[in-house]
């Protein structure tokens, strides 16, 4: 089964978008307050579509720090993105050629990402530009309103909105995890990995973009060792 | 300057979403792989929500309270949308009850 309808990609990508009005409102209103102009802003939210990075970036920049640096900072903070590329390149349709993946290379977002994902079958380039267009508006959207208008959400509804990302990740890896035994594993190690991570001196020290990389690597490592997956459940 | 930063932060950014993407068009034949890249998903959605959604409201009381909603609404395999928007309502109404104590 292959998803490639311009029009599914659009209606899934609603819930995404409107999360990241949420998150790139702060990100406007946090780049402005610090001396960014709203051009500035808005153009980096344009460009790279990421949140922990852009965040990041911020602070690279309004510390002063060199070029390398910043290249660095996004090097760490995005590595994963490469991960996600590498599962999607196997998700694509056939008819899914260089170009179309040149340009859904931009859109590879962690919730863009895990939508895609958890579609059965493959999914073709016009399903993925739907899926790709309003997340980018909300999240372009989100940083101008951000910057012009700053106090437009007051901080208890800013606080909730918080959680609306993770909400949709749970949404996507709690009910396959209830289904196959395998992914539950898989998950529970993540789990056990992450909070590992988060907590633990000297683990601790490592920046959160590495410390998802090493996660996720070794979990499904493991999932792959103890539990390779039949044709038909992939 | 700032246009520098710019272009490097979204230059790095996107080659690294770009170059698997365009260098692994073949599929992958070996079940180890495949049983991996097949895995990766969930493993890095999990390790990228917890313990990160903890810190993501005001208090882990009330971030905790919207990760316990949007497990049970997961559970009963609830739309994306509706576990997100009753995770948010959650946080709202812990935060209230907080602020109320």
């Amino acid at each position: 089964m292959v998803h490639d309808r311009f029009g599914e990609g659009l209606k899934d990508g609603i819930p995404i978008a409107l999360g990241y009005f949420s998150v790139s409102f702060t990100f406007g209103m946090l780049a402005v307050n610090n001396g960014i102009s709203p051009f500035h802003a808005v153009l980096i939210s344009l460009l790279n579509l990421t949140s922990a990075g852009q965040f990041a970036g911020l602070t690279v920049i309004l510390s002063g720090a060199s070029l390398f640096e910043m290249a660095l900072t996004q090097l760490v903070i995005n590595i994963r993105y490469g991960l996600m590329s590498l599962a999607l390149s196997q998700k694509f349709a056939p008819s899914v050629k260089t170009r179309h993946r040149l340009l859904i290379a931009y859109g590879n977002t962690d919730e863009i990402f895990a939508v895609a994902s958890s579609k059965n079958g493959m999914v073709g380039q016009f399903f993925m530009y739907g899926l790709i267009l309003l997340p980018v508006c909300g999240w372009v959207g989100g940083t101008f309103t951000g910057a012009v208008a700053s106090t437009l959400l007051p901080a208890a509804v800013r606080s909730a909105l918080g959680v609306a990302l993770y909400g949709m990740f749970i949404a996507i890896v709690v009910p396959v995890a209830k289904e196959v035994n395998a992914v539950r594993i898989v998950v529970v190690l993540a789990l056990i990995f992450s909070t590992a991570f988060y907590y633990l001196p000297v683990l601790r020290e490592l920046s959160s973009g590495f410390m998802i990389i090493i996660c996720t690597v070794l979990a499904s490592a493991i999932g792959a060792v103890l539990f390779p997956v039949k044709e038909e459940e992939s | 300057m700032i246009y520098a930063y710019i272009l490097v932060m979204a230059g790095v950014t996107y080659l690294i979403r770009m170059l698997p993407l365009t260098l692994f068009q073949k599929k992958i034949n070996n079940i180890y792989i495949k049983s991996f890249l097949y895995y990766i998903p969930y493993a890095c959605l999990t390790a990228m929500t917890f313990p990160a959604i903890l810190y993501a409201t005001e208090s882990p009381v009330s971030a905790l309270a919207g990760f316990t909603a949007a497990v049970i609404l997961a559970m009963r395999k609830k739309s994306l949308v509706t576990v997100a928007v009753f995770a948010c309502a959650a946080v709202f109404i812990a935060e209230r009850i907080l602020n109320f104590l």
